[in-house]
């Protein structure tokens, strides 16, 4: 255990000086109902002014044959307005499969997209989730880029998300 | 109502201006924004007062299931014309057929499915001339195209109307992104420019359109927006517009939901002859989606 946290620090330690980071911690509650299917969740990056800016995941029922499970992927219809309808999915290393109730964490680096090539600004990490038979639900957290000093910001949801939160280092 | 005046009520709401008051024929969608590969849409079609509900009588669209027995009239045949023909553009521009129709008591259906990615539009467009006369102090009616007139009506009919009737029925739906080749007008009759998208329109933003009478601007046209689902409320909510001189209007859509826009516009300015007035609508479903 030990072991493993040295090896990590030591990694940490070798990337770029510059490299700054981007956690974001994304929280299904579990729910007590009749039906439960696990929801369909859009994250995204979005300018001050609301305008997309970068997609960083979308879990949706990808295994689903010939692509059915895209038919519901209007029910996030904020991320299917700004985004989803203009894409051709699914999308390396943004679309994955729906998640189950619990923590998911998600590591973003300035070194690689889609933070690497985001312009300095003010943005807001965006968390839509929509569940089949349920509610639909969308937090917006905001943050500063480039990072001058770590900060933590944090939204709550009341029915299909609980804490979404981010840390920033950098 | 009597069935052979519902019947005369029909063939008239089909091809006349859609005024207000009147019953309004329409066209509701399943659904107007869809995602995935293998999309489709089911259609209701009829013509009804409140908006909307079943409650008159079916749409009939040329083509589309098999029409009731009109009832055998007692006297005078009742005035028919034939069904109107439903056109579906897809986002490329071609035509495509609708699927499993149905015509039941109070209302047509039909599906389509999207096999194309962007924005098809559902248009139903009727032009024709509608002449009125008076046989022996009974009042008579015909509709067909010019070229027929002669044939039908009497040439030294007395009190002889003939006006040039062009209304159009529209609703638009998008699988993916929207696309803009179905929107061109056919600078026929009065048509819905969209300016901003028709599949792009939310609760809290202000839309903007524009209405062309015979491919110009439709100037100082009054434009009725009414919102669906007037069941459950006193209020119509209706919203009142008139365009500007470019034939342009907006408006800020109060709440999401489905909405039936309407225009008309009557004139006895530059008829082409045998006309003596000249009369054009339209109408469209639009579908308001919460931000």
């Amino acid at each position: 255990m030990r072991k493993h946290l040295l090896f990590s620090l030591a990694l940490l330690l070798a990337g770029p000086a510059f490299a700054a980071n981007l956690d974001i911690s994304v929280e299904i509650p579990r729910l007590d109902v009749a039906e439960y299917h696990r929801p369909y969740i859009a994250i995204w990056l979005e300018k001050s002014d609301q305008s997309h800016a970068a997609d960083l995941a979308v879990w949706y029922d990808v295994k689903m044959a010939d692509k059915k499970g895209e038919k519901w992927l209007k029910d996030l219809r904020q991320w299917w307005r700004k985004s989803g309808r203009n894409l051709e999915l699914p999308v390396d290393g943004v679309s994955g499969a729906t998640q189950a109730a619990g923590a998911h964490k998600l590591h973003y680096s300035s070194d690689k997209a889609p933070l690497k090539d985001l312009a300095p600004g003010n943005y807001f990490v965006v968390v839509e989730a929509a569940r089949e038979v349920g509610e639909r639900e969308l937090l917006r957290v905001p943050f500063t880029w480039p990072v001058q000093q770590p900060a933590q910001q944090q939204a709550q949801g009341k029915q299909e998300l609980g804490t979404v939160s981010i840390q920033l280092k950098p | 109502m009597k069935p052979a005046f519902k019947w005369t009520a029909l063939a008239l709401v089909i091809c006349l201006p859609l005024s207000a008051q009147a019953h309004r024929a329409w066209m509701q969608p399943s659904a107007t924004v869809l995602s995935g590969d293998d999309s489709w849409i089911t259609v209701d079609a009829a013509v009804s007062n409140d908006l909307f509900y079943f409650e008159h009588v079916p749409l009939l669209l040329e083509g589309i299931g098999t029409p009731l027995q009109a009832p055998a009239a007692s006297g005078q045949a009742p005035m028919r014309r034939p069904p109107s023909q439903l056109q579906i553009i897809a986002p490329d521009g071609s035509s495509i057929a609708a699927e499993n129709g149905n015509i039941g008591h109070y209302r047509t259906t039909f599906d389509v499915q999207l096999k194309q990615k962007g924005t098809y539009k559902l248009a139903v467009a009727n032009s024709g001339l509608l002449a009125t006369w008076k046989d022996k102090d009974q009042p008579r009616r015909w509709m067909g195209k010019a070229s027929e007139l002669a044939n039908n009506v009497p040439a030294n009919a007395a009190d002889l109307k003939v006006t040039q009737s062009d209304s159009r029925m529209e609703t638009f739906v998008t699988s993916g992104n929207p696309t803009r080749t179905v929107l061109k007008p056919t600078n026929q009759g009065l048509e819905l420019v969209p300016i901003t998208h028709p599949n792009d329109l939310f609760a809290g933003e202000t839309a903007e359109f524009s209405l062309l009478i015979d491919g110009k601007p439709a100037k100082n046209l009054e434009v009725n927006i009414t919102p669906g689902g007037n069941r459950y409320r006193s209020e119509t909510g209706e919203i009142e517009r008139k365009t500007d001189e470019q034939g342009k209007f907006s408006v800020t859509w109060p709440v999401a939901g489905m909405y039936w826009l309407q225009a008309e516009t009557t004139s006895t300015q530059g008829v082409a002859k045998p006309a003596n007035e000249r009369r054009a609508s339209y109408s469209a479903t639009l579908e308001v989606l919460a931000p």
